[in-house]
């Protein structure tokens, strides 16, 4: 797969060209929703000319199509924003520019970001880049079928409940989904604002810690970024690593398993001491996670009103208008969780859902903070399965929501997670092993994993 | 806690959530709020007396910043531009009285 070193030093506007192209051929994929042709060969010009320059200088890269950045709408995969043309750009996306990056495209998501398939987009699911019949995985989906298809070195993505790493495993490619509050998330569409957050896609875990390392730091206009922490570092001690046993039942795919089994192998084989603890806790998360994350979107979604930006319906009535422009412009996914988190939080269903919700996150987080007391890191599969096929999981959304059992509770807890390519199943598919850490331990974690691929195993 | 939920339950919740459902909506909606109701249901069975919840996860409260106005880059034009229906400098909705 392409790296960041190959674009570097090159003329940037042959690197936009090449990248263009490659998403024309790769089209059929159904990645990008967008292509920023015209701003990114300006841009590109301006690297050339020596007017740009940075870390980054000449790099293309796609962000998820629910970052607000120029030259293309901003459209979340809604109908609702189909047309809506950001007026500002995301802080994450303002950074990479600093640097001299070139943002190329926007890619494909579920309609706001809710999904883990990337089926639920208004504009059509986006297929796995190792094969064309089973999803790409999401919400950030396209994101990882581009870095996964060599059309950019690397692509932004948001993880609320395994976005990033959930499709990162299953198109063979990293995902890192940092602490909460790493990277700020002012200019992109909110959806749960106590566990999104905001990280990238890469071939290889340097690339990504040096994207990870220029988007990182508090950012004024968002005021939950955590005073700057973030700052690569390299693993030189051995580490104690846990091994998550909840996550290595008999429910879990076997090839999974045997992935996982060979990435822990080569962890003992660096000197890392490896052992299994126990979470029993882990069995409620996914029903804490739907219950607080549903909550957190009916109250930010309704900013949508279809009164001051994105699609307005036909109405006679201000009530109508509301009311039919929320029905035309969401998704049945996107009603679901609005409904949902209108009924737990409504007065008399509030204690025992939401708030018997945020009591469980309470003793999740502390089952996590006593395990990170003795381990470095915590490690397991990201998914239980490989990605599954189109349509397989869309009619039934607990089935579907059951393929987030493994990624949900590193959100709810704000901890740092990275998926790390760790092999293919028998018949092909990529496998990729999740690493968590303690609050701030991102660095650590990248480090951990780029030192696991460095090595001829 | 029981989870079964009417029609009317959904209706009165897209009511609250704004949202105008066609009549063909309701049925599929009231099966599936139905079922992952019943999921989450999984919680009451956890004893959390004398927990206190957690509505955050970073140790950072009431953060605040000097109050020095700042104009934002956004201008006006640009805003009302955006909106669906809007004259000059306000933006149009439907009779409300």
């Amino acid at each position: 797969m392409v790296k960041i070193a190959d674009y570097t030093g090159k003329p940037a506007v042959d690197n936009v060209r090449t990248a263009i192209a490659r998403a024309k051929e790769i089209d059929d994929y159904h990645a990008l929703l967008s292509l920023t042709e015209a701003r990114a060969l300006e841009r590109a010009e301006m690297v050339d000319n020596g007017e740009l320059t940075g870390r980054l200088a000449g790099v293309p890269f796609v962000v998820k199509d629910n970052f607000l950045a120029y030259g293309a709408p901003t459209t979340a995969a809604s109908v609702f924003l189909e047309s809506f043309d950001a007026p500002l750009q995301a802080t994450a996306v303002e950074r990479l520019e600093a640097e001299g990056a070139i943002c190329i495209g926007k890619a494909n998501l579920d309609a706001f970001a809710h999904g883990g398939s990337t089926e639920n987009s208004a504009f059509g699911p986006t297929k796995n880049a190792h094969d064309k019949e089973r999803v790409a995985g999401g919400s950030s989906g396209g994101s990882a079928v581009v870095t996964a298809l060599d059309v950019v070195p690397f692509a932004l993505g948001t993880d609320t409940g395994g976005s990033i790493r959930q499709p990162a495993s299953f198109n063979g490619v990293v995902g890192v989904k940092p602490t909460y509050g790493t990277v700020s998330r002012y200019g992109v569409v909110a959806m749960a604002s106590s566990t999104d957050t905001i990280g990238c896609f890469a071939s290889n875990a340097a690339d990504a810690e040096l994207v990870m390392d220029v988007m990182s730091g508090q950012d004024p206009n968002d005021m939950t970024t955590l005073p700057s922490f973030f700052a690569p570092t390299d693993v030189l001690k051995p580490q104690k690593i846990g091994v998550i046993k909840e996550f290595m039942t008999d429910d879990v795919d076997i090839d999974v398993k045997a992935c996982v089994n060979d990435y822990l192998k080569r962890l003992k084989a660096d000197g890392h001491m490896v052992e299994e603890v126990s979470l029993p806790i882990l069995k409620y998360a996914l029903a804490m996670y739907y219950i607080i994350v549903p909550a957190e979107i009916s109250s930010n979604l309704a900013r949508y009103d279809g009164i001051r930006y994105g699609r307005r319906a036909q109405a006679a009535t201000l009530d109508e208008v509301y009311g039919k422009s929320r029905d035309e412009g969401f998704v049945q996914e996107n009603k679901r969780r609005i409904l949902i988190g209108s009924y737990v939080l409504s007065s008399g269903f509030f204690d025992a859902y939401y708030l018997q919700a945020q009591k469980a996150r309470t003793l999740l987080v502390d089952a996590f903070d006593k395990l990170f007391a003795e381990y470095n890191a915590l490690i397991g599969p990201v998914s239980p399965t490989p990605a599954f096929g189109l349509g397989e999981n869309t009619a039934d959304p607990v089935k579907m929501y059951l393929a987030d059992t493994m990624t949900v509770p590193a959100s709810l807890a704000g901890l740092p997670a990275i998926s790390v390519p760790a092999g293919l199943t028998k018949t092909g598919m990529p496998v990729g092993v999740q690493l968590i850490g303690q609050r701030r331990q991102d660095a650590m974690l990248l480090a951990l994993a780029r030192s696991c691929e460095e090595e001829s195993h | 806690m029981t989870t079964a939920i009417s029609r009317d339950d959904v209706l009165h919740l897209a009511k609250l959530s704004q949202l105008q459902l066609e009549d063909n909506e309701v049925a599929p909606l009231q099966a599936e709020l139905g079922s992952i109701l019943e999921y989450v249901q999984l919680l009451s069975e956890l004893d959390t007396s004398g927990v206190e919840p957690t509505y955050q996860v970073t140790d950072r409260e009431n953060v605040s910043r000097d109050d020095i106005v700042v104009p934002h880059p956004v201008r006006r034009p640009e805003l009302f531009a955006r909106a669906p229906a809007h004259t000059q400098d306000q933006i149009k909705v439907p009779k409300v009285l």
